[in-house]
């Protein structure tokens, strides 16, 4: 069958889609939590206010199962109070901030097989993009992961999420230009 | 000076002569919009440049966040019982089903919509142009996909609205959908338009999808089966979603 074109997200989403606790993945209080953080950036250079960033993840044993919860509602006053606190679903949902920062807290993906490099997998909408783009977060540059392995090392380079001091993880988006992200197709 | 509708609608013509053409001499019928599409002032600085990198192993993009009971009220399918009063509108019954590209259902999957209200409005700070809100009308809703993909939605047709793309640019009304499938990479963020509208020709984002009928895609039909007597007018719209034909648990989800 014929697949529904996509459109895009628009600048008006931010009503709709992100939830309090959207980028709260890690269970309150975890100690293996860690913090991914960047901004988003056009051609121009400038901060992207208006895109979502949405991310899927195995859980820290590679398990691809998820879980519900991501979006918790409350069933008495219809509110969303957030995560239980407990279950790992692997999703998250982040619009960017005024200045195009974005930050998750998230337990490291695991392996999903003998020999494969973890990464989560990222989706970005915004107003502009008429179809949504996928890239990854790699935590390693890991010639053992065939992706990273075609690549040459400059673009390369922007898949992987940069240890800062003080432990969270920094990786940026370029939609485009010199330093534009490396961003996939699926067949 | 601020570009003309006239300036848009020539761009959209001429890009559209060259797709049609490209089609002519053997290109396959492009089936999504384009990502660079200059009519659409916002793609410009916001599309790649490079070619995006076909990847041949994948699992964790053939597979997806689950949803559940946890996550939908049964109130929140019915966007005109969301305040204290009644919506001002035409109140629509909108139902359909998500399927993939080989027609199986998508079973217990999200279906998240968003709109402006009857007068064209969207609940949100940057929207400022002169129509009402409507107190009684926050224009989102969600629900999960039955056994057989369906989903169903009660509602208040939104209005058009004013945007500043260029000068005199009016969207033709549209719900926004956002669809998760079983795999990530299955996911879609769509608007769903209303039969016969106007605006259409006008509108770059429509005309984004270079295809005639591709653009029918995004069209629901009026259904008089699903109008319910004195209370709505019913709409249907499938929808099919895009992706990678190796999905995982193609049993059982």
């Amino acid at each position: 069958m014929k697949p529904t074109p996509s459109q895009t997200v628009g600048p008006f989403f931010g009503y709709a889609l992100p939830q309090a606790g959207g980028g709260d993945l890690a269970p309150a209080g975890h100690p293996d939590a860690v913090v991914i953080r960047g901004f988003v950036y056009d051609g121009a250079g400038d901060p992207v206010p208006d895109a979502l960033l949405e991310f899927w993840q195995a859980d820290p044993s590679g398990g691809l199962d998820g879980q519900p919860g991501s979006m918790r509602r409350d069933h008495v006053n219809g509110s969303f109070p957030g995560r239980d606190g407990v279950r790992f679903t692997g999703f998250a949902r982040v619009a960017t901030d005024a200045d195009g920062h974005w930050a998750i807290r998230t337990l490291p993906p695991g392996a999903t097989g003998p020999g494969r490099v973890p990464y989560i997998s990222v989706c970005v909408f915004a107003r502009g993009l008429l179809r949504h783009l996928y890239t990854r977060i790699y935590f390693e540059d890991s010639a053992a992961d065939p992706l990273l392995a075609s690549l040459e090392p400059g673009r390369r380079a922007t898949l992987v999420a940069v240890a800062e001091p003080g432990g969270a993880h920094r990786i940026d988006i370029h939609l485009q230009g010199d330093r534009e992200t490396v961003f996939l197709e699926f067949r | 000076m601020p570009d003309t509708q006239a300036d848009i609608d020539r761009e959209i013509a001429d890009i559209s002569t060259a797709v049609a053409k490209a089609v002519a001499g053997g290109e396959p019928e492009p089936e999504q919009p384009l990502r660079d599409y200059k009519p659409y002032r916002s793609t410009v600085l916001r599309h790649p440049h490079q070619p995006l990198i076909l990847t041949e192993q994948a699992d964790t993009e053939l597979r997806g966040p689950v949803f559940g009971v946890t996550d939908v009220t049964e109130l929140d399918r019915d966007l005109t019982r969301h305040g204290l009063g009644e919506p001002l509108g035409e109140r629509i019954t909108l139902t359909g089903r998500v399927l993939d590209r080989d027609g199986r259902p998508v079973r217990r999957q999200l279906v998240e919509v968003w709109q402006a209200n009857a007068a064209g409005r969207y609940a949100h700070h940057r929207d400022q142009h002169p129509a009402p809100l409507d107190p009684n009308f926050t224009g989102t809703g969600r629900c999960l996909t039955d056994d057989e993909g369906r989903y169903s939605f009660t509602t208040i047709k939104p209005g058009a609205y004013p945007w500043r793309n260029h000068l005199n640019a009016w969207r033709p009304a549209h719900i926004h959908f956002s669809i998760f499938g079983t795999a990530f990479a299955q996911r879609l963020v769509t608007q769903m338009y209303f039969p016969n509208d106007p605006l259409f020709r006008h509108d770059p984002i429509f005309n984004s999808v270079p295809s005639e009928a591709a653009r029918q895609r995004m069209i629901a039909t009026y259904d008089h089966d699903l109008s319910s007597p004195e209370l709505s007018l019913g709409y249907r719209w499938d929808i099919v979603l895009d992706g990678p034909s190796a999905t995982w648990m193609e049993e059982g989800r």
